[in-house]
């Protein structure tokens, strides 16, 4: 599905992501863990393609293509899909219109025709049900107004729409209360198949009580500095993270 | 005699405007040379005048009309049957002059279409009362050489059951200056939809000059729709003074969809209590255009609102430009004015000047104003392209989501459609 080889990237001078390898093969879930500036969302952003970032070094194939090489949109349409952290608000944009646009655009992308109305409606019925999101969101403008909960669920509503093979969840289940996270996990979990994998950025091993992930990485400054199965995760939420930075900065100075 | 370039200009326009036009029985005498003295001693502006800082008329008559031909084009129901809206009353206006053979005749009751000429002498008197020549020299101009345009009257208690359109349109073999001028009164308790159209047909260079008078009665209602695509061999100059009375709603949006320079004066008098007037516009400029709007809003007594929101995109070299005054004199307590500007900038060598001017001398109002001129959301450009959209339909949402507010404050389908096809098409 995704091989990362030695990834850098930086911003201006400063360098965020300083050699990142992982290896996410189809069918499974992989969750990235680590405290707050370690670099997780600028991976994901990275992996997206935000330009704002410069990769100085490493390569990303993703289905056998080199994704660097792809601009953000051709990264979706080839079934990348990332769940923000922060979803954008887009006044004026209808969620509809929008979800129109682009499933249509990555359908074109691979030589298929437009889908006709009746049948994206029937699917933007049966997709929002899936993370219980109000019809009524579907027709307001992307994000705006939305409340922290219906922001993250309708990140999943649009990847449940898009189909990806590749989604990443970046901390989809913070600000989220128990009921919600339970909806939004459920989403997750009804749309893996062993045809397409997940990788799950978060905070706390609460989510993967739900999302039970086969790999977890610890990233730490830049570095997956730990791998492990899901037991990791929880050795992390009881110990925290204080072993782990202080192992790693002692080797950095 | 040493005259210094400003008067030149003037004066060699004047020249051969008087050799070149005819006079017209509406316009009094005392009219015409006061506009004529005024135009002498003052000129046409250049971006010396605090008013025409971002358009230098006086710059684009010696650029490019600095022989003006007067080779006017007639023309046939065929050129104009393109720019008729199905679902109105379509009025026509070639060259300044109100054409009766061209305009659809209809028998609404309550409603006076006619040429200025024909104005009757109770309306006579308030012509030049809002548009006065001593107040700025493209009303001067006009004033001095109009030509018998359109009376419109919508007449006390009527309500008018289907928009009128009236199709202004400038057409010429060899540079041209056009004068055309409108009346319209809607008197007391009457409604009317009215959408004025601008157009340039044919291959001359036209320096359009246009002066309309609104007069809304008491408990009124005058919901005008401009729509301005005359072009690359168009410079224009828009002027509307509008003095609205108690309880009545004057509303205007302006779309300008292209034109290498247009210049749009739209001053409202709200004259009595409990009126409201609201002004919008949306522009899109490409290449070297200008696109300047100047607003004033006059409030003179209590209880009355205001509302602008003047929106635009701004790509390539072209400029926009918005300016908008709002008075509220002493006596007009409890008003509500607001104004917004927004503004988007596609390319670094393309420029917005806003400027806002507030003079509140009364001290129980509600005034609020806001400008932003920005780049397209970067942010929400992203989350698009994240999605599979792609960088050029990524754009053309985002602007698209821009106008919408605009763009849905037309009522008229075909109208709307046509904005929205140009703004596409724009984009
Ligand atoms: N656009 C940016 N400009 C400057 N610094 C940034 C930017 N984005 C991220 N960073 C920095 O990179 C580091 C990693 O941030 P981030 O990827 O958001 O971490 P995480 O998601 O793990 O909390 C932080 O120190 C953050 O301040
Ligand atoms: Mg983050």
């Amino acid at each position: 599905m995704i091989t990362i080889k030695n990834l850098h990237a930086s911003i201006g001078d400063k360098e965020i992501l300083r050699g990142i390898n992982l290896e996410v093969k189809a069918g499974e879930v992989h969750a990235i863990m680590g405290p707050n500036g370690s670099g997780k969302s600028t991976l994901s952003s990275v992996l997206a393609g935000r330009e704002d970032y410069d990769v100085t070094e490493g390569e990303v194939t993703f289905n056998g293509k080199n994704l660097l090489d792809l601009p953000a949109e051709d990264r979706a349409r080839e079934g990348l899909f990332l769940a923000f952290q922060y979803p954008v608000e887009i006044p004026g944009v209808s969620n509809i219109n929008f979800l129109r646009t682009a499933l249509n655009e990555i359908r074109a992308y691979h030589g298929q025709e437009e889908m006709p109305a009746k049948d994206f409606l029937a699917l933007v019925k049966e997709k929002s049900k899936l993370v219980e999101l109000d019809s009524k969101l579907a027709s307001r403008s992307v994000n705006e107004g939305f409340s922290g909960g219906e922001k993250k669920r309708n990140e999943i509503f649009q990847m449940a729409m898009l189909n990806p093979k590749l989604a990443i969840l970046d901390e989809t289940d913070s600000g989220l209360d128990i009921d919600a996270l339970r909806i939004v996990a459920t989403g997750v979990n009804k749309l893996k198949s062993k045809d397409n994998a997940t990788i799950v950025i978060t905070h706390y091993q609460r989510l993967l009580d739900y999302i039970v992930p086969d790999f977890v990485h610890i990233l730490y400054k830049g570095r997956i500095v730990k791998s492990g199965g899901k037991e990791l995760a929880l050795e992390m939420e009881a110990k925290g993270y204080d072993e782990i930075k202080a192992q790693f900065d002692s080797l950095e100075s | 005699m040493v005259v210094d370039n400003k008067s030149a200009v003037t004066q060699t326009l004047l020249d051969q405007l008087q050799i070149k036009s005819s006079k017209v029985a509406f316009m009094p005498d005392a009219e015409i040379i006061s506009a004529i003295r005024y135009l002498e001693d003052k000129g046409i502006p250049n971006n010396k005048h605090e008013d025409y800082k971002y358009c230098n008329i006086e710059a684009v008559l010696r650029k490019e009309f600095k022989s003006v031909e007067q080779a006017f084009n007639e023309l046939t129901n065929a050129d104009i049957a393109p720019l008729k809206i199905d679902e109105a009353i379509n009025l026509v206006v070639v060259n300044g002059v109100y054409s009766e053979e061209l305009s659809e005749k209809m028998i609404v009751k309550g409603l006076t279409v006619n040429s200025l000429n024909e104005l009757s002498s109770s309306e006579k008197v308030l012509l030049c009362s809002q548009a006065k020549s001593d107040t700025d020299a493209l009303i001067a101009l006009n004033t001095a050489f109009t030509g018998n345009g359109l009376f419109l009257q919508v007449d006390k208690n009527n309500i008018i059951p289907m928009p009128l359109h009236v199709i202004y349109v400038n057409s010429g073999n060899a540079n041209i200056v056009t004068n055309t001028r409108s009346f319209i009164n809607i008197q007391a308790n009457a409604e009317v939809t009215l959408i004025e159209s601008f157009y340039n047909i044919g291959s001359a260079k036209v320096f359009s000059n246009f002066v309309s008078e609104k007069f809304v009665g008491e408990n009124a209602k005058l919901t005008c729709h401009t729509f301005q695509n005359e072009g690359a061999l168009s410079y224009s100059v828009n002027t509307n003074q509008v003095r609205i009375n108690k309880y009545s709603n004057y509303t205007n949006n302006t779309f300008t969809l292209s034109g290498e320079l247009v210049r749009n004066n739209h001053n409202v008098v709200l004259a009595d209590s409990n009126c409201e007037a609201h002004l919008n516009g949306l522009f899109i400029s490409n290449g070297t255009q200008s696109v300047d709007n100047h607003t004033l809003i006059d409030h003179q007594m209590p209880h009355c609102e205001s509302n602008e929101l003047y929106k635009g995109i701004a790509k390539d070299k072209s400029v926009g430009t918005f300016n908008g005054k709002i008075f509220v004199r002493k006596d007009a307590q409890k008003t509500n004015a607001y104004q917004s500007s927004k503004n988007i900038l596609m390319s670094d060598d393309a420029t917005i000047n806003t400027k806002p001017q507030l003079e509140i001398y009364a001290d129980d109002v509600k005034c609020s104003h806001g400008t932003s001129t920005g780049k397209i959301d970067t942010e929400a450009l992203f989350y698009l392209k994240a999605r599979g959209i792609g960088e050029e339909s990524a754009r053309k949402l985002l602007l698209q989501a821009f106008a919408q507010e605009l763009i849905d404050k037309i009522e008229t389908p075909s109208l709307q459609e046509r904005v929205l096809h140009l703004f596409e098409k724009a984009l």
